[in-house]
């Protein structure tokens, strides 16, 4: 029994050591032999994995963090506060591992700057999407950041930071709407290139309402991780209103791409038997109409598992998407490309990075709502601890007011 | 002035100079083995289905490129050639993403890699010369003029020569129009040129969705505030008749 416990103990430190290893002898070939040295990338194939899961997947699995904020500062749903930390944490460290993973795909990633200092394209969505990542991780840290100063117990900036909480959140969802569609925009172009199953001119609107369906589950997978590492209780029945979410979401989009297929006639390709088809119908099937269904059964959707297996599907289905439509739905134009084992572990380092990260913000600074006073108090003192906790020295007036009912 | 180069596929001889001209010009080194444009390779003479086909950039109206560059480094110039500023690049691939026509090439094994394409020669043209894949051509197949002369002589050859070519011209309206012109004897899909192209400029589709941004911004967070005032009016609202009602409580409870 002891033993058992102590491999488990192991299993995880050893396996990110082992990731992080080979990614950074991967990142040495790529930063000496140059992209082709590392990579399976070539004239005909110039964007692969690391455009297609590192920033296509990471910014969209990182758009928890505004939906959330969104629900909690700008509807004023309150019963979201408690995970408002954990899905703005997630957020940050998605972007700044975006931003890490583009400086290795960059030819010259010394320049990256360029677009937002000295030369300027507003015609180009890159450009665009350029400026939304930076102002929105700006927005982020900033919103990461009172975390930080509590941990330190440095009030004046919180008080600050208070003062803006609301434009700021406002600024935030205006980018995060921009460039997770923008993301979409990107392809656009290339109605020539992009196989018809994944081209549309809905583009933008697809990528922007399968953001908003995989932000939510993966504040839920990542809940159900953190309840397990920190031996939390999970937050189950917010967890599953905003599983609702996710299920509207998908919902939208399964319409769009139903119109879609209506619109530029493509049954031919629905139901041809081919490569592509069967990647297609393997996102429709287990990352759209699934989770809706998980997520819609209200049994299934309120227990733990029910609701962990869709948000799952949910994730594992815009991963899918992502990477069809950056790799599967090229394959017709320009066949051939596979990533290299040196472009899968740069992308597995920066996700081993990524979990490592969140396990120390999570340790270290107030990320999660203390549970040991919840387990014992009443459920209305629960709810004002909750809130308190993330509030109390921001907001010490309005949320007496709001909260304390009657004495 | 436009300039504009003229390929005329039934007149090229598959001699490769053109390839041996653009390579010494750019200093590339000579690769005899593979016809392809490449890192080193800005004009490659192909042969597709038994005809020689010298290809290039095309030198878009309305560059893909030019359009996707999020640092501008692209740029179609007066004189028609589309140009590439390396010192802007950020290496980010999307003008090779985009190109309607695959042209752009990269130098995957270097650690400055740069975007690699023909200017036309520009530099040359400046100073009244043709580029030198039109001046070492022995056959003629490559013509260089201002651009609506060139398109009128591809017609008229078409027309005097009803045997020679197919019938059609391939880069007047390809993705908004070229300033590099095809003429065969075959249909042009069956030299590799790209057939599925639109008759409009590619960067449109973008802008259509590009430009409604300044106003999503303003209305979305008008909305947005909106939102927010509301909610959080509700809120106050709320606290305050609870307070209230709280109070009126108290002094009721003193009044017994």
């Amino acid at each position: 029994m002891h033993a058992i416990k102590i491999s488990r103990l192991k299993f995880w430190p050893t396996t990110f050591w082992v990731l992080v290893g080979l990614g950074l002898f991967s990142m040495v070939v790529r930063f000496t032999q140059g992209l082709g040295g590392a990579t399976n990338l070539t004239d005909e194939f110039p964007w692969g994995l690391w455009i297609g899961f590192d920033v296509l997947c990471g910014v969209g699995l990182a758009a928890g963090g505004f939906v959330v904020a969104a629900s909690v500062h700008i509807f004023n749903l309150h019963q979201y506060r408690s995970i408002l930390r954990p899905a703005i944490v997630t957020a940050f460290l998605g972007y700044i591992l975006v931003i890490v993973g583009l400086m290795f795909d960059l030819g010259r990633p010394w320049n990256i700057w360029h677009p937002i200092v000295l030369y300027w394209n507003p015609h180009s969505v890159m450009f665009e999407v350029g400026w939304c990542v930076i102002l929105y991780t700006t927005v982020l840290a900033l919103e990461f950041s009172p975390m930080v100063f509590e941990r330190l117990n440095l009030e004046r900036p919180q008080k600050i930071l208070h003062t803006v909480t609301i434009p700021l959140v406002i600024i935030g969802v205006l980018l995060s709407s921009l460039h997770q569609s923008s993301l979409g925009s990107l392809y656009l172009i290339v109605p020539n290139k992009l196989y018809p199953l994944w081209y549309s001119s809905n583009l933008p609107y697809l990528f922007f309402v399968t953001a908003v369906a995989v932000g939510p589950a993966m504040v839920i997978i990542e809940s159900f991780f953190s309840s397990r590492t920190f031996r939390r209780e999970i937050e189950l029945p917010i967890l599953s209103k905003l599983g609702k979410v996710t299920a509207a979401s998908l919902a939208v989009y399964l319409v769009l791409k139903i119109e879609d297929i209506i619109d530029m006639k493509l049954y031919d390709y629905v139901f041809a038997i081919n490569f592509e088809s069967a990647m297609y119908w393997a996102e429709i099937l287990f990352g759209v109409i699934t989770p809706i269904a998980l997520f819609s059964i209200t049994k299934i959707r309120q227990t733990k598992n029910g609701l962990f297996a869709a948000a799952l599907f949910t994730a594992f289905g815009f991963v899918l998407n992502r990477l069809n439509i950056s790799l599967t739905a090229l394959q017709q134009y320009s066949p051939g490309y596979f990533p290299s084992w040196m472009e899968v572990s740069i992308t597995l380092m920066i996700v081993a990075i990524g979990f490592a990260a969140f396990w120390l913000a999570a340790k270290h600074l107030p990320v999660f709502p203390p549970q040991e006073t919840r387990a014992t108090a009443s459920p209305q003192a629960q709810e004002k601890d909750t809130v308190a906790f993330i509030d109390l020295p921001l907001e010490p007036v309005r949320d007496q007011h709001q909260l304390i009912p009657s004495e | 002035m436009q300039y504009g180069i003229l390929i005329d596929t039934t007149k090229c001889v598959g001699c490769y100079a053109c390839e041996q001209a653009c390579s010494e010009r750019w200093g590339f080194p000579t690769d005899n083995e593979i016809h392809e444009l490449s890192s080193i390779k800005n004009t490659a003479m192909k042969t597709v289905n038994e005809t020689y086909v010298p290809r290039m950039c095309m030198h878009c109206q309305d560059p893909t490129c030019a359009s996707v560059c999020p640092v501008g480094a692209f740029q179609k110039t007066a004189e028609g050639p589309v140009v590439y500023d390396a010192d802007k690049c950020i290496g980010c691939r999307y003008c090779m993403q985009a190109c309607p026509f695959d042209v752009p090439r990269y130098q995957w094994h270097s650690l400055n890699p740069k975007v690699t394409k023909c200017d036309m020669c520009r530099d040359r043209i400046l100073q009244g010369q043709k580029p030198a894949c039109v001046e070492s051509c022995p056959a003629e197949a490559r013509v260089f003029g201002p651009l609506d002369e060139i398109i009128k002589e591809a017609k008229k050859r078409v027309a005097e020569q009803p045997g020679v070519y197919h019938g059609k011209i391939y880069g007047v309206k390809e993705a908004g129009g070229t300033s590099v012109i095809y003429l065969a004897a075959k249909p042009f899909g069956e030299l590799g040129l790209r057939m599925n192209l639109p008759e409009h400029p590619l960067p449109d589709l973008t802008w259509a969705v590009m430009q409604k941004i300044p106003n999503y911004v303003f209305w979305g967070g008008t909305l947005l505030g909106g939102i927010w005032w509301i909610t959080n009016r509700r809120k106050e609202v709320q606290a305050l008749e609870r307070k209230l009602r709280s109070m009126q409580e108290n002094s009721n409870n003193h009044q017994q």
